[in-house]
């Protein structure tokens, strides 16, 4: 089957490129690297309630802001990164259940913006909660002391392999029986629910698989930057660029939120580097052109018609 | 009292006062009906007068107060979902399929959904055996919103029947259909029924319910007002009034004495 | 205390159901959640701020200029964008206006920087005492000019030919176009009625608030709650519900401390949309 080489082959060329990468390339292009990783988790998780599903999730940064919580402040007590990271992807599946409960009743418009919603009460919250969380002075990490290029090439790694476990559970999910329920849910969840199909435990298992990526980008970013503030990691935009992303390259499909993120990335750093104080503007240009021109992403540009 | 036979409870769906109201509106009103395994059920009455209710109130989709039980146990108060997992399947008026999905995919749903089978493999395979019985076989791979209507209504019995039903629900099934096209639907709901399934079905057609059904109820403004054979309801005073109208009668009264 | 705490509440809330009406207008007619609301709004209060500044016109004599020009912008976004996605799915719309909007601010934090501006008017109508409660009076005239707009888009939708037009479209398109409807051009109407009423809230709100790109945000989402609380596409909802939204942000903040205001109001819109969707006037199913 040339999809299964394409994908086997697409696999080995990125896992080689990172590997060389990971020797080869300087601080800063392991930052951009880290951050493109970062993308294309975001965007992988988003894909399983937003493209599989069908329920637009504005959750996102709600998500990514309560892993880099959790994980920073555990990380200040003492507990070694990677730990730090899972419990970071953790926090936020929980959370995902007891606010799926509600949230995920609702469809369509009412849902996103509900699930917007949260978004902002979390950071709210967290403002607030001063004792907890620092309030709006944030939280401090302690600076590794390791080399800067060490810290590049740590971080890489980290968020390289979340993109990877990331890709993986998208595809596990999207040739499961959940990935077929998800896409019944999507296309008439009505019907799916007369069949015999618990929507309410698929949607909740979804939402949860997105937290926790989500989530988990959240704590290795914190981790990276050494210092998260509310508003840093409940920002709209984190909600907002994953979905993108996503629709860009196709939504609901494994490879489209990667190929998206790649594409978006690039858009991005080009726009910064040459339209810094009209970069939104030009973003906010480019987002209205795919929603007119590509509304299915450029993976579905050419198949018109193929099933989904 | 219920009567054994074959070890088994003979009623299958046992409905008692069975009452569902939309605000101040009766949609249903103290309905009370039986139903055995293998017997054909002709639900008919004007528009408006709760068959579909009837069906969504035994399927789970609205809620209904009274006492619905399927094979001993009650399924008053279920979720949809339950319900279909109990071996009650429905259709609906409307078709409901997974428009971009192919036919085999959707009959696919109805055999994992409601537990018939165990994995998406065995699902596909069964849902290709049924899609045979049916007669899309023709049609597995093309997706459900390119089928004709008369195979859309096919595809919906399709994905009911993947479920391995014991009760199987049928609304207006084959309205919109041609002669033979009816024809064909007959004698695949006598084979369904034929191997056991109580099989009730909302019909506007009288010949579709006298030449099939076992036993017709009819509904007005949500009550019953018969439940019996086909030949002694379509000439009960009550129904030619509510439902069929006098020129109906006298030309069916014509035929029989011709 | 109490007293005063509402009557601070009504005075918001009549300023919350002007700024929420337009939004309403828009989800409710096209299924658009206009994520440029907002922003729309802080472009009126631009306006009547620049019509202060180089012209000296107070705001409120400025209003129906800035709703116009606003309203016109609006006209050429729908003509010229929106109507080409109509129908489609809920991400494509919130898409396009969130790029919009993305657009519109960056060229406001462009043209005018990001800090604050205020109108301040040479005389000030100072503070009245009613019943015993302070009458800040330039907020209620503000919130009385805002009412009287939004009084005016019900006549308007109610007993002109357009506004029947608009409401055919909203419950039937296919029906309205048969009878004759110009749907698209409905549309466009539409949508510029809802961005004049931002425009023209704007002009009233620079009276009262400080005015800077930065307030699209706590704008869009009050125009959000209030849709919620009152119930969707109804005018009365919006004035409903941006009373409520009015009073229980004041009250709110009295019992739990200003800086919990927003807590209270998103965690009541998040409880809403699950429990009661529909809001105080609305009626279900128009998601």
């Amino acid at each position: 089957m040339t999809e299964r080489r394409a994908i086997t082959g697409s696999w080995i060329a990125a896992i080689a490129i990172s590997v060389a990468f990971f020797f080869a390339a300087d601080a800063y292009a392991l930052r951009l690297g880290t951050l493109l990783a970062m993308y294309v988790a975001l965007a992988s998780g988003w894909n399983i309630i937003g493209g599989m599903a069908g329920y637009p999730s504005f959750a996102t940064a709600a998500f990514f802001g309560l892993g880099a919580y959790a994980g920073a402040l555990v990380q200040q007590k003492g507990v070694p990164m990677p730990l730090a990271w899972a419990f970071g992807a953790l926090v936020p599946a929980v959370a995902a259940l007891a606010i799926g409960w509600v949230v995920l009743r609702l469809r369509g418009h009412y849902f996103a913006i509900a699930s917007f919603a949260v978004a902002i009460v979390l950071r709210e919250l967290t403002t607030n909660w001063t004792s907890l969380t620092g309030g709006g002075m944030g939280v401090n990490l302690p600076v590794l002391q390791i080399s800067v290029i060490e810290q590049a090439r740590l971080f890489f790694a980290a968020q390289t392999t979340l993109a990877a476990i990331a890709a993986a559970i998208s595809a596990l999910v999207a040739y499961s029986s959940l990935g077929f329920a998800l896409t019944c849910i999507r296309q008439n969840e009505t019907a799916a629910g007369m069949l015999g199909l618990d929507a309410r435990r698929a949607k909740a298992a979804a939402f949860a698989l997105s937290a926790a990526l989500a989530g988990a980008a959240g704590a290795i970013y914190a981790s990276s930057i050494f210092y998260i503030d509310p508003g840093d990691v409940f920002d709209v935009l984190i909600a907002v660029k994953p979905i993108l992303m996503a629709m860009l390259g196709g939504a609901g499909t494994v490879a489209g939120p990667v190929l998206g993120a790649a594409v978006f990335f690039g858009f991005e750093q080009t726009v910064w580097a040459h339209f810094l104080s009209i970069h939104s503007g030009v973003l906010g240009v480019l987002v209205v052109a795919l929603a007119l021109f590509l509304p299915r992403g450029l993976l579905r540009w050419k198949r018109a018609g193929k099933a989904a | 009292m219920e009567t054994r036979r074959e070890g088994r409870v003979s009623a299958l769906l046992e409905v008692q006062g069975v009452s569902v109201r939309f605000g101040g509106l009766a949609a249903l009103d103290d309905v009370s009906l039986k139903a055995e395994q293998g017997e054909i059920l002709g639900l008919i009455g004007p528009n408006g007068a709760g068959k579909t209710t009837f069906i969504n109130a035994v399927s789970g989709a609205v809620k209904a107060r009274g006492s619905m039980r399927f094979d001993g146990s009650s399924i008053a108060g279920l979720r949809p979902h339950q319900v279909a997992r109990l071996g009650i399947a429905r259709t609906y008026q409307m078709v409901q399929p997974f428009p971009e999905m192919s036919a085999l995919d959707n009959v696919a749903a109805g055999a994992l959904f409601s537990g018939a089978a165990s994995s998406l493999p065995d699902a596909r395979k069964r849902a290709e055996a049924v899609l045979e019985r049916v007669g899309l076989a023709q049609q597995a791979r093309r997706p459900a919103d390119e089928l004709t209507l008369a195979q859309r209504k096919r595809l919906e019995v399709a994905k009911g029947l993947a479920s391995r039903p014991r009760m199987l629900l049928l609304d207006e099934v084959n309205a919109g259909l041609s002669g033979p096209e009816i024809d064909d639907a007959l004698r695949l709901i006598r084979s369904i029924a034929a191997e056991g399934v109580v099989v009730l079905l909302v019909e506007h057609l009288m010949r579709v319910v006298s030449s099939l059904c076992d036993r017709v109820i009819v509904l007005h403004h949500g009550r019953l007002i018969a439940n019996g054979d086909p030949a002694s309801v379509l000439a009960d005073e009550a129904v030619i009034e509510a439902y069929l109208g006098r020129r109906y009668a006298e030309r069916a009264a014509a035929r029989g004495r011709a | 205390m109490l007293g005063q705490v509402l009557l601070n509440g009504l005075l918001l809330g009549g300023l919350y159901a002007c700024v929420a009406a337009g939004f309403s207008l828009v989800w409710g007619v096209l299924n658009v959640i206009n994520l440029l609301h907002g922003t729309l709004v802080v472009l009126g209060s631009y306006l009547a701020w620049m019509a202060f500044h180089f012209l000296g016109w107070h705001p409120l004599v400025a209003l129906p200029a800035v709703a116009l020009l606003v309203g016109l912008l609006g006209a050429a976004l729908q003509a010229g964008v929106l109507n080409r996605v109509v129908g489609s799915p809920v991400l494509v719309t919130l898409v396009i206006t969130f790029g919009l909007e993305l657009l519109t601010r960056n060229a406001l934090l462009l043209g005018f920087g990001a800090d604050y501006r205020t109108i301040r008017p040479a005389s000030t109508w100072g503070t009245a005492q009613l019943a015993g409660l302070n009458l800040p009076l330039d907020r209620a005239v503000a919130a009385s000019v805002a009412l009287a707009m939004t009084a005016a888009l019900y006549l308007l939708l109610r007993r002109s030919w357009l506004g029947r037009a608009i409401i055919a479209v909203r419950m039937d398109r296919d029906a309205a176009a048969l009878m004759g409807v110009r749907v698209e051009r409905t549309f466009i109407a539409a949508f510029a009625l809802g961005a004049a009423l931002a425009g023209a809230a704007g002009a009233v709100l620079g009276l009262v608030f400080p005015i800077s790109p930065l307030q699209s945000d706590a704008y869009l989402g009050t125009a959000f709650t209030v849709c919620v609380l009152g119930g969707l596409g109804s005018v009365v909802g919006a004035i409903a519900g941006g009373v409520a939204l009015g009073l229980v942000q004041s009250v709110g903040g009295f019992a739990f401390g200003s800086e919990n205001a927003t807590i209270v109001s998103f965690v009541l819109l998040i409880l809403l949309l699950a429990f009661r969707p529909e809001g105080l006037f609305g009626r279900r199913g128009y998601a």
